[in-house]
């Protein structure tokens, strides 16, 4: 695992996804605006295998924090990966942070 | 494998088909043979609802068997026969008719018979008793010959028999042995209460009454009652309802144990004392009683259906004998331990309320209550006394009325709250089934939880994010209409705004693009600049409209259906450029399929460039407004529908609205736009313009509705201008005019009156927002274009500019489409 570079943490509207290329692995990261939080899952929606998670619409329900997956709407769990319509399909998270105005995320080497 | 077994089942009231309906649930069918002797002609009915008989409801109402039931493979009914013998040695039950069936285990549930106390004359011509839909009957072909009748019994059934004669049109009197009405749920206040109630609606109520005589006239009808001490009641009918003995022949006939006031003995299993025979409903005697109740039985059904197919270990620990009812339509309810305790009494002599709970002053604690005339709170204090709620430290002041009613709100319980009391559901499995999209039986027998359990239902739904009746979501508590109506009297301007003031939580994919659309339709603002990005639905978050494989497609507005050579060409060569995927839309467009983000821009400049605009086929607004040639080049057309067409799209181009909008203008009656399968249709006349609205294709297809006829041009505009504004400001969120139409009360005639005679006084308001509309119109995609903050958004990955590398497309047909999983694989 390393943690790799995304973006300036500028180039990261609240609320509003990007995706970043790591080789093969597309990653999702949203800067979380209520909560002041960087978070990241795997871009690809397994329902679709469509890579556009990273275009969902962020929002909440209940005390989880969601992005809807634009294709078909299932809603996934930021911080867990697990789809909220569907507890048997979750996607991978990786650990973001902020350093330096710097969005990184932590993938596999 | 072992052999199949044989299951009978004696009796088919509410209890013996529970028992059928539980086992079947529970895959009885699989190892089982069950069957079931009904000695009425009608299976299982609603005993419980009896009374609704008179008020309209008819034996199938009143059923409770689901026809699809009874083709389970194993299962038979026989109705209209008796099980009149059992011979335990050999195992078999047989039947009035002579049917004899070898079982492998016996359940009696043959319930009970209405008790007719010795008295001389109670068999009389007009003596009736009130058990089954045939009494029922009757009673009422006798009643027609009658002015007054009596009921025998001031309990629960007998008031229930009481309402029956009263809806019948008979002068109404009970008579009751006991010093009150219902000596077995309420108290010396609750009766007194009870009673008044019950003389106001003119039933005339005789207490501490020994009949000792019905009297009779020539032809041995029924003339009148005697009383002990000599007073006569003169009627013309007598209905006895004064308890009920259980129906024990059966088990006595066989040797099993009986109760000494009756009944089948059984232990917490429903165990008769022979090993293969069980007795459930109210012919057992569980616990040293009878229980004269539904709920009890059908927890008996469930004990007996777990053992007979092994999958669970219930056991009947004694019932709960709560209950609220609504008895001549006066509420009254009994719970839980009414006479321990210390009373605390509210009563209210001129009302004729009364409300006593008990309470055990040491916790407090509540341990039960009875209420007459008044049944407020009945929910709460069910919960209190069953310690899923927890008792406030002024329980006392509960004893007066609710002033509103507050039922036990769904959040306070918890998941293992008993909630329906006859089928034993609590709120977690009601929870279990609003997730799972399945049902449960709650509320399904007495209808006493219903308002609990629809509150229970719709927090869970609010909780799954889903659409309930009266809010948008789990962030508001808000229609799309009054959201609409808040953000534009309260000049909200942002959806964070509207979200602090009146939501909860961070918003959701459902109120983020119903705000977003409101604010465009309100502000016809740019919507992608600052938050309102955050808020688009899949195609407005690119301007594009998204597909499977995550590439857009691309449609250029064509107004009317008419375009150019140019156009064409520089269409053509885009997508040659490109290598997108062109075809030819039912709107008279061009869509231009398989371009990833990236490209999108570069597309569209291009079009720009040749003098083209967005088609908004991404967005929840106008789409298309088709035509026909119209005079113009047709032998047949009467106006120039194409020049209409292009004035109407130009119009109400970008016009953000709840759903996707289309048009079509047709020259002549031939209607070949097919503008009636529209939300606005235009058909040419000799003089002018009829316009039809709120039609519809596709799903749920619907002819539109004339609107009016021969109107002008600039009638036809200002009537459309309306029309559409009226629909954006009503509409739900994704609701087509052609659904909105069908929900509006007075249809179309009402709608002819907003839009022209302005009944609701909102026509200049309508019409100054179509105008600042049509005034601030610009092309999202050439707003786009010139701005490079905008434009840098369009990346399909922030950290390089290289292609989504899953995006990958073959060859069909001389263009490309989407590789499919199975073709990817034998990619490199």
């Amino acid at each position: 695992m390393s943690w790799r570079e995304v973006c300036a943490s500028t180039h990261l509207t609240p609320n509003r996804g990007v995706a970043a290329l790591f080789g093969e692995q597309q990653i999702a990261v949203f800067r979380v605006a209520e909560l002041d939080e960087v978070l990241a899952i795997d871009n690809v929606d397994p329902f679709s295998g469509a890579a556009v998670l990273s275009r969902g619409i962020v929002g909440s329900a209940g005390e989880s924090i969601t992005v809807a997956s634009p294709v078909y709407k299932q809603r996934f769990d930021l911080r867990t990966g697990t789809c909220l319509d569907n507890p048997d399909v979750c996607v991978a998270t990786f650990p973001a942070r902020v350093i330096d105005g710097r969005v990184e995320v932590e993938v596999p080497a | 494998m072992g052999a199949r077994k044989t299951l009978v089942i004696a009796g088919h009231g509410m209890v013996g088909h529970k028992l059928v309906e539980e086992l079947i649930e529970r895959g009885a069918p699989a190892e089982w043979d069950i069957v079931v002797f009904c000695e009425e002609r009608r299976m299982a009915y609603d005993r419980v609802h009896l009374s609704s008989f008179f008020e309209g409801a008819g034996a199938d109402d009143l059923s409770l068997v689901d026809p699809e039931l009874l083709d389970t493979p194993g299962l038979r009914v026989h109705t209209g026969d008796q099980a009149i013998r059992v011979d335990r040695d050999n195992k078999t039950v047989t039947s009035a008719t002579g049917r004899t069936v070898r079982y492998d285990a016996l359940v009696l549930a043959t319930g009970s018979t209405p008790f007719v106390p010795p008295i001389p004359g109670n068999d009389s011509d007009g003596c009736f008793v009130y058990r089954t839909i045939d009494d029922l009957e009757a009673i009422a072909d006798f009643a027609m010959l009658c002015r007054t009748g009596a009921v025998v019994g001031g309990g629960l059934l007998g008031l229930e028999a009481a309402n029956a004669l009263r809806s019948l049109g008979l002068r109404t009197h009970v008579v009751e042995f006991a010093p009150r009405l219902m000596p077995v749920q309420v108290d010396e206040g609750g009766g007194t209460a009870l009673r008044a109630r019950v003389e106001e609606l003119g039933v005339q109520v005789h207490t501490d009454r020994q009949t000792t005589d019905i009297t009779t006239g020539e032809r041995g009808q029924v003339t009148g009652m005697q009383f002990a001490g000599g007073e006569l009641l003169e009627v013309d009918m007598v209905v006895f309802s004064a308890g009920i003995r259980p129906r024990d022949d059966l088990a006595r006939g066989c040797g099993l144990e009986i109760g000494e006031r009756g009944g089948v003995i059984v232990d917490e299993l429903c165990r008769t004392s022979d090993p293969s025979i069980f007795a459930i409903g109210e012919c057992a005697v569980v616990h040293g009683r009878t229980w004269g109740l539904v709920a009890p039985g059908y927890q008996m059904a469930r004990v007996v259906a777990d053992q007979i197919t092994g999958t669970g270990d219930s056991s009947f620990a004694g019932g709960d004998l709560s209950t609220k009812l609504k008895l001549l339509g006066i509420d009254v309810a009994s719970f839980g331990s009414p006479d321990d305790g210390v009373p605390v009494v509210y009563a209210d002599p001129v009302g004729h309320v009364y409300r006593k709970l008990a309470i055990d002053p040491d916790g407090p604690r509540l341990l039960g209550g009875v209420l007459v005339g008044d049944a407020s709170g009945y929910d709460r204090l069910l919960q209190m006394v069953r310690g899923d709620l927890p008792t406030p430290a002024d329980v006392a002041t509960l004893a007066a009325p609710a002033r509103e009613e507050v039922p036990a709100s769904a959040d306070e319980l918890g998941e293992s709250a008993l909630i329906c009391t006859c089928n034993s559901v609590t709120k977690g499995e009601i929870c279990d089934a609003v997730r799972d999209g399945t049902s449960t039986k709650a509320g399904s027998t007495c209808g006493g939880c219903k308002p609990l359990v629809a509150s229970i239902t719709k927090v869970e739904l609010r909780k799954l994010g889903a659409a309930v009746s009266d809010a948008i979501c789990e962030h508001f508590d808000f229609t799309r209409q009054q959201l609409f109506d808040i953000v534009r009297v309260e000049n909200i301007l942002s959806f964070s705004e509207l979200l602090a003031r009146h939501g909860r939580g961070l918003g959701c994919e459902v109120c983020k693009p119903t705000v977003a659309s409101m604010l465009a339709s309100l502000t016809n603002r740019y919507i992608l600049d600052g938050e309102d990005q955050t808020l688009q639905d899949t195609n407005d978050h690119f301007l594009a409209n998204m597909q499977k494989d995550g590439t857009y497609s691309i449609v250029p507005r064509v107004p009317g259906g008419e375009i150019t050579p140019g156009q064409l060409i520089a269409i053509g060569q885009v997508a040659e450029e490109f290598g997108l995927y062109t075809k030819i839309t039912g709107g008279q467009r061009i869509d231009l399929f398989g371009a990833r983000v990236e490209q999108l821009p570069l597309v569209w400049q291009r079009l720009v460039d040749a003098g083209m605009e967005s088609g908004h086929a991404y967005g929840k607004a106008l789409r298309t407004v088709k035509s026909c040639v119209g005079q113009t080049w047709c032998r047949y057309g009467v106006q120039d529908s194409t020049s209409m067409a292009v004035r109407l799209e130009l119009r109400y181009r970008g016009l953000r609205s709840p759903h996707k909008l289309k048009m079509a203008v047709s020259g002549c009656v031939r209607e070949c736009a097919e503008a009636q399968g529209k939300d606005v249709g235009v058909i040419a006349t000799e003089t002018g313009w009829n316009l039809y609205v709120c039609g519809n294709g596709g799903m749920r297809p619907r002819h539109a509705t004339l609107l009016a006829t021969d109107l002008d041009d600039e009638a036809l505009i200002r009537a459309i201008d309306r029309f559409l504004m009226f629909y954006v400001r009503t509409a739900d969120r994704l609701e087509r005019t052609s659904v909105w139409f069908e929900k509006l009360e007075g249809g179309i005639d009402y709608l002819r009156e907003v839009v022209f005679d302005d009944v609701l006084g909102v026509a200049a308001e309508l019409d100054t927002a179509m105008k600042q509309h049509v005034a601030t119109y610009e092309c999202e995609w050439k707003a786009t274009l010139d701005s490079p903050e905008r434009l840098a958004k369009f990346r399909s990955f922030v950290n390089t500019d290289d292609p989504d590398p899953t995006v990958v497309f073959v060859q069909e047909r001389g263009q490309i489409r989407p590789a499919r999983a199975d073709e990817k694989a034998l990619l490199p």
